[in-house]
């Protein structure tokens, strides 16, 4: 019987190969350092109470009387105040939501209802009371997780499978593609949660600061922009949520000729080259928490020193996080958004 | 049966630079921005070549042209042959016409190291300094390393008793080696990507592959290691052959076939390695490509290796020429193209060589 041994490694070049291995997997271990809770103990407890809980489904039908949305149910029985307040008790007393949604989190706790949430996905990370859970994630769907919450309501923005199995409502506050999806998703929550007036109060709250914020900002005529949403030039259309802020301010959105008709997918990856001809007077960074851009990023980026949004210093550094979400912060995107619009009047000026 | 030369003819290699020379051209004058054609070309010559030429182009047409055109053609004419020469010498190295240049864990590896960079948040490199693309190089290059060491284990503790030779088992553990560890790598790329979602986007536009931010950086990277592994490559059409006719065979015409073998392997993956570390993961070229360039033009590697560096490299410039002009002014993903108009025209060639 022959051995042979066909590569001339020596021990040494194996010795670097495993320690080159070794190096590779400690660094994937090291980035994921987040560490999984242990919500089983709580589970256990926390199903018990789930199962008390079951009460609170037959409770829906006078949480959907209070509901004030489109898909309202026939006749909406004007409440008297003490009555109001009294169901919004002995609802509050029986939910417990965990929230799968960043934006409807920040809703949550907006309209006073951040108590009946005891957990929140790993995104959600505002406001700072929120309880966050780095195990409970989107994709893929941790359903365990949330059941180990003993929750009687899930909020996300899309279906999760297997939550109806476990009892568990799941309420589904998809993608807003408008402001008014906004106030309709706010108002949905409040009455869910019992909090209706909260609920209206911070719908008009928003509406009036944003109308507050767009009538004090004057804008020059005809500005261009373009909104990024990552280094590889992924972009928003007018057609989507987040393009509506501009044009609150008849600003004119860049991308939209990737999407003359506004029916395709709102949010196009644009070639370098159109970016750099159609030569937009603003450009919104909204990867600034994803991907470490700025103003200097971009001015260094090669063909892009010459941009009349560079040379002019309109490269406005946005927060990733307001940018993208549709919940009461939108009064804070739009300020952002006014804030730079005021101060191209002033380059404009001088 | 009509005869097939064993050895290139130049009428070929005259018509593969002519194809290249083409898409270049064509890839340049043609974008999402309509620029004056002649401008284009007098530009180009003025950037590429040690004298002065003088275009009546506008300073922003000059800086397309420049800055995005050029840098995007030559990283596509450079990734383009890196990828089809691997994808040739890995079918040859394994006699396996599945083979292609990720097989031993290239793909994998790169991915990881990528993952491993988004997740640390080193995702924001400025110019020449990019840690993806060092992480990247480093991941695809230790899987390959490891798929070698286990593969050759192995074969060192099994006898020499079967039907096969030892060197043909060598073959065969290490490609099985390969798709191990490229599990492996995987399983590890795709637990930190769900561990760390807001990188999500990043690292799925890096594993999708493309061109679309490539600059002269990436090209200065590429470049040396691309000319000097593509022109070692080119010479082995022999060896291959060699190598083509099995094992034992090469061995007996006195050939070391595991140290040829691990030598080829290494330039090709260094190669691969370095492409995947600049335009992420580009399928279907390494594959596709060599075959192509048998099934038109015959099997001998002495044609198909530098063959496939013409072809490869017009191919993945016109498939980005494509990726960048098809939907203006929206960006298709690289990989789209190259499958979506690569495959049809690859069965139209299979049917009509089977004929």
């Amino acid at each position: 019987m022959k051995i042979t041994r066909p590569p001339r490694f020596g021990a040494f070049a194996k010795l670097f190969g495993l320690l080159l291995a070794l190096t590779m997997v400690a660094a994937a271990c090291a980035s994921a350092d987040t560490v999984v809770t242990n919500v089983a103990d709580e589970a256990a407890e926390e199903t018990d109470e789930a199962m008390e809980d079951e009460e609170a489904m037959e409770d829906d039908a006078m949480e959907d009387d209070a509901m004030e949305d489109e898909e309202a149910m026939e006749d909406v029985e004007p409440a008297v105040e003490e009555a109001a307040t009294a169901v919004e008790e002995a609802v509050a007393d029986e939910l417990v939501i965990v929230s799968m949604s960043p934006s409807a989190t920040e809703m949550l706790f907006a309209i006073g209802a951040g108590d009946l949430v005891v957990a929140v996905d790993n995104n959600s990370n505002f406001p700072p009371e929120a309880p966050t859970d780095e195990a409970l994630t989107s994709f893929p769907v941790n359903v365990e997780g949330i059941v180990g919450y003993g929750p009687t309501h899930v909020v996300s923005s899309g279906p999760i499978e297997g939550l109806a199995e476990v009892g568990i409502e799941n309420v589904i506050l998809p993608f807003a593609a408008t402001f008014d999806d906004t106030y309709t998703q706010i108002e949905q929550l409040g009455a869910l949660t019992g909090n209706v007036g909260e609920a209206g109060e911070l719908v008009g709250q928003i509406q009036t600061d944003i109308a507050a914020i767009v009538d004090a900002t004057e804008a020059p005529e005809g500005l261009t922009y373009y909104h990024e949403l990552d280094n590889t030039f992924f972009s928003s259309t007018s057609s989507t949520f987040v393009g509506q802020v501009y044009s609150l301010f008849g600003l004119e959105n860049i991308a939209d000729a990737a999407d003359p008709d506004g029916e395709s997918f709102g949010f196009p990856q644009l070639t370098e080259e159109f970016l750099i001809t159609a030569d937009p007077d603003l450009i919104f960074l909204a990867d600034t928490i994803c991907c470490g851009q700025t103003a200097e990023t971009v001015a260094a980026r090669p063909g892009w020193e010459s941009l009349s949004a560079v040379t002019n210093g309109n490269v406005v550094e946005l927060n990733d996080d307001i940018a993208s979400r549709w919940g009461p912060r939108i009064v804070d995107y739009t300020q952002a958004i006014a804030d730079a619009l005021s101060e191209v009047e002033v380059a404009a000026a001088s | 049966m009509n005869a097939r030369p064993a050895s290139i003819r130049f009428s070929w290699v005259v018509g593969g630079v002519a194809f290249v020379l083409g898409s270049i051209a064509v890839a340049l004058v043609v974008g999402p921005t309509s620029i004056d054609r002649t401008g284009v070309i007098v530009e180009s010559f003025d950037a590429a070549l040690p004298f002065t030429f003088e275009s009546n182009l506008a300073d922003q047409q000059v800086s397309i042209v420049r800055n995005l055109r050029l840098p995007r053609v030559t990283l596509g004419l450079l990734v383009g042959s890196s990828l089809a020469v691997s994808g040739a010498t890995f079918q040859g190295i394994f006699r396996n016409p599945l083979a292609d240049p990720y097989l031993l864990g290239v793909a994998a590896g790169g991915g990881l190291g990528a993952t491993i960079a988004f997740t640390n948040g080193l995702g924001d490199g400025i110019g020449a300094f990019d840690p993806v693309q060092i992480f990247a190089f480093a991941g695809a290059l230790s899987a390959v390393f490891l798929a070698w060491i286990m593969g050759s284990a192995a074969v060192t503790r099994s006898s020499n008793s079967g039907l096969l030779s030892n060197t043909s088992r060598s073959a065969t553990t290490l490609v099985l080696a390969g798709v191990a560890i490229a599990s492996f790598y995987s399983a590890l790329q795709t637990y930190l990507q769900q561990r760390n979602t807001q990188d999500l986007r990043q690292v799925y536009n890096w594993l999708l592959g493309g061109l679309n931010t490539s600059g002269w950086d990436e090209v200065s990277l590429l470049f040396p290691v691309a000319l000097i592994s593509i022109a070692i490559l080119a010479s082995t059409g022999r060896i291959l052959d060699v190598l083509a006719v099995g094992d034992e065979e090469a061995t007996m015409l006195g050939m070391s076939v595991t140290r040829t073998r691990l030598f080829l392997i290494v330039v090709a993956s260094l190669l691969t390695a370095s492409a995947v570390a600049v335009s992420g993961l580009i399928a279907f070229v390494g594959l596709i490509i060599p075959h192509t360039v048998r099934l038109l033009f015959g099997s001998s590697y002495r044609i198909i290796v530098p063959m496939s560096i013409f072809v490869g490299a017009g191919f993945l410039v016109l498939s980005d020429l494509l990726a960048r002009t098809a939907l203006s002014p929206t960006e298709l993903p690289i990989g789209v193209v190259t499958a979506f108009f690569g495959a049809p025209f690859f069965v139209v060639i299979l049917r009509t060589s089977i004929k």
